[in-house]
């Protein structure tokens, strides 16, 4: 273990309580993870002693506030690499940041005909974006299977792209599976035939080191809350090249140049995105979570929770009669899985009472239950915070399940 | 029995338990009791939609009183099904219609009611009611 876990689990107030008499256990986080005092703090501190409108005044309070806001646009920038900082558009959340792209690229470049590809293991919030725009506009959305091990076939990506293809939407990790896609090889595939591909990184940028240069994706979208920052806050990265051609997606103030009564002209990059007053208190707080997993070190963060999932894996077979559901060798820290016939509801109703918080259900991700014919998983999703002892407890939680329902 | 009777009934047995899991193997063991809905209406007709656990219901007016059936494919959420079908089937619509299901409070199941539960048994009260009330409408 690369950081002291006691002191990091003592910055996490909300893991100190206990519910139904046991200290709570936080195996949701693939839903949303704790935050830090730090980022507690932080937003406190802003309404304390910076809260005012940003942008648009010339006082004292103003300036300091918009400085900060535009400091931490620098600080995302160089947590994913990000090029320039003109390519970090705030939103609220990697569902407002996918629902940005889906509208503003499908009006200018989706055409009757065209095609957009994206996979059957999407969240519906990479999913529904896409084959709405792709109904609207008479264009079709194509979908990637997946093998029994969870993972997309490249393959079958080379037959899926033809001149028609016009983007690929895909997730960087798996909300249900964990599995993490090959990202950089799926970019230079599609890059050879001229196609641009879109990350959904709400899972992948809480679990890995991201280096969208790298990685070369054209988007790249994640979110504030599953990064231990404040609900309501969210990144579209784009490349410059793409933000500059693409319409906006709101209209208010911010976003425009010059309004006249009968036309209006828009403000440059990253404003164009960025109608309305902004969340400030919100990227207060993700700037302190940026500097939070900084200083963790995401390398470390990955191979800490890696150990978990290990740990977690080997246990929880040795259970017997649990059925998993995503196994690939390329997995973040997310176990989903079924014990023997239960119904995932029943199983986290006791699960819950033990003091354990997992998920039950599909997890917004109906196509894919559908495509595994089941009604939904019942799902233990790992933070840096979480430890080998609290796992042995979700075992213990576990035949506790077994001996009642089965 | 009367629908307060039953009620009283349940809320007796209930107090036998002094901690969840007991009441929950009661719960479980109340699932698998349960008279299965016929299979025929086991189709989304029948369904109410719960997020996470499905509920069948069927009603029919037999002699003057509402006799329900149910099935749900989660064995927790089929225990609290089989309650209320004890509480409210059998019963005449305005009985139904008039019960305050105050029984769930005091047996420490309200949680379950919850529609954040997403477990369809919320819906699934409402359902019944308006079974009694379309079955009084058109006995007037």
């Amino acid at each position: 273990m690369s950081f002291n876990i006691e002191k990091v689990r003592a910055d996490f107030p909300i893991l100190q309580q206990q519910i139904y008499k046991h200290p709570l256990i936080y195996f949701d986080n693939a839903a949303s993870t704790q935050k830090p005092r730090q980022v507690i703090e932080a937003i406190t501190w802003y309404y304390e002693h910076d809260n005012c409108n940003i942008h648009r005044g010339v006082h004292y309070l103003s300036v300091k506030a918009t400085e900060a806001y535009e400091e931490t646009r620098e600080k995302i920038r160089a947590f994913i690499n990000a090029k320039k900082s003109c390519e970090i558009i705030f939103t609220k959340g990697a569902t407002e940041s996918l629902n940005l792209v889906a509208s503003s690229f499908g009006k200018r470049y989706i055409k009757p005909g065209d095609e957009v590809i994206t996979s059957i293991m999407e969240h519906h919030s990479n999913f529904v974006p896409w084959q709405q725009m792709c109904l609207e506009r008479g264009a079709s959305l194509r979908i990637l299977g997946i093998n029994e091990k969870g993972e997309i076939d490249l393959d079958e990506l080379k037959k899926l792209l033809n001149k028609k293809t016009r983007l690929i939407a895909l997730t960087h990790i798996s909300n249900v599976l964990g599995t993490i896609n090959p990202v950089k090889e799926i970019v230079a595939i599609a890059h050879q035939h001229d196609v641009p591909v879109l990350l959904d990184g709400a899972q992948g940028v809480s679990h890995l080191p991201v280096d969208v240069q790298d990685l070369d994706c054209d988007f790249y979208c994640f979110s504030g809350h599953k990064m231990y920052a404040p609900m309501g806050t969210g990144v579209m990265y784009g490349k410059e090249r793409y933000l500059e051609e693409l319409p906006p997606y709101q209209l208010g103030g911010e976003m425009i140049k010059e309004v006249f009564t009968g036309r209006s002209t828009f403000n440059e990059l990253p404003f164009k995105f960025e109608a309305g007053t902004p969340n400030v208190e919100g990227v207060a707080g993700l700037r302190a979570a940026v500097a939070y997993l900084q200083d963790l070190g995401m390398d470390n963060i990955s191979s800490y929770e890696d150990d978990l999932l290990k740990y977690a894996t080997e246990k929880m077979s040795a259970i017997g009669g649990i059925k998993f559901y995503g196994t690939s060798h390329h997995k973040a820290s997310v176990i989903s899985f079924l014990i023997g016939g239960t119904h995932p509801y029943d199983a986290g109703m006791i699960i819950d009472k033990l003091g354990i918080a997992v998920r039950t259900g599909h997890h917004c991700a109906m196509p894919l239950m559908d495509f595994l014919k089941i009604p939904g998983t019942v799902r233990a999703s790992f933070a840096f915070y979480n430890t080998t002892e609290e796992i042995d407890q979700l075992v213990s939680a576990i035949n506790k399940v077994k001996e009642m329902l089965l | 029995m009367t629908l307060p009777e039953t009620e009283t009934q349940i809320i007796s047995e209930f107090a036998m338990f002094d901690d969840w899991m007991d009441k929950y193997n009661y719960l479980i063991e109340l699932g698998r009791t349960l008279p299965v809905i016929d299979e025929q209406y086991k189709t989304d007709q029948y369904l109410i939609t719960g997020c996470q656990s499905k509920v069948w219901l069927h009603a029919a007016l037999n002699d003057g009183k509402v006799v329900f059936t149910a099935d749900s494919d989660a064995i927790i959420t089929k225990g609290i099904v089989n309650l209320l079908i004890r509480v409210l089937s059998d019963q005449t619509p305005e009985e139904i219609m008039q019960a305050r299901m105050e029984f769930i409070d005091r047996i420490g199941l309200q949680e379950h009611l919850s529609p954040t539960r997403s477990n369809g048994l919320s819906s699934m009260i409402k359902q019944m009611k308006l079974y009694a009330t379309v079955f009084k409408m058109k006995g007037a």
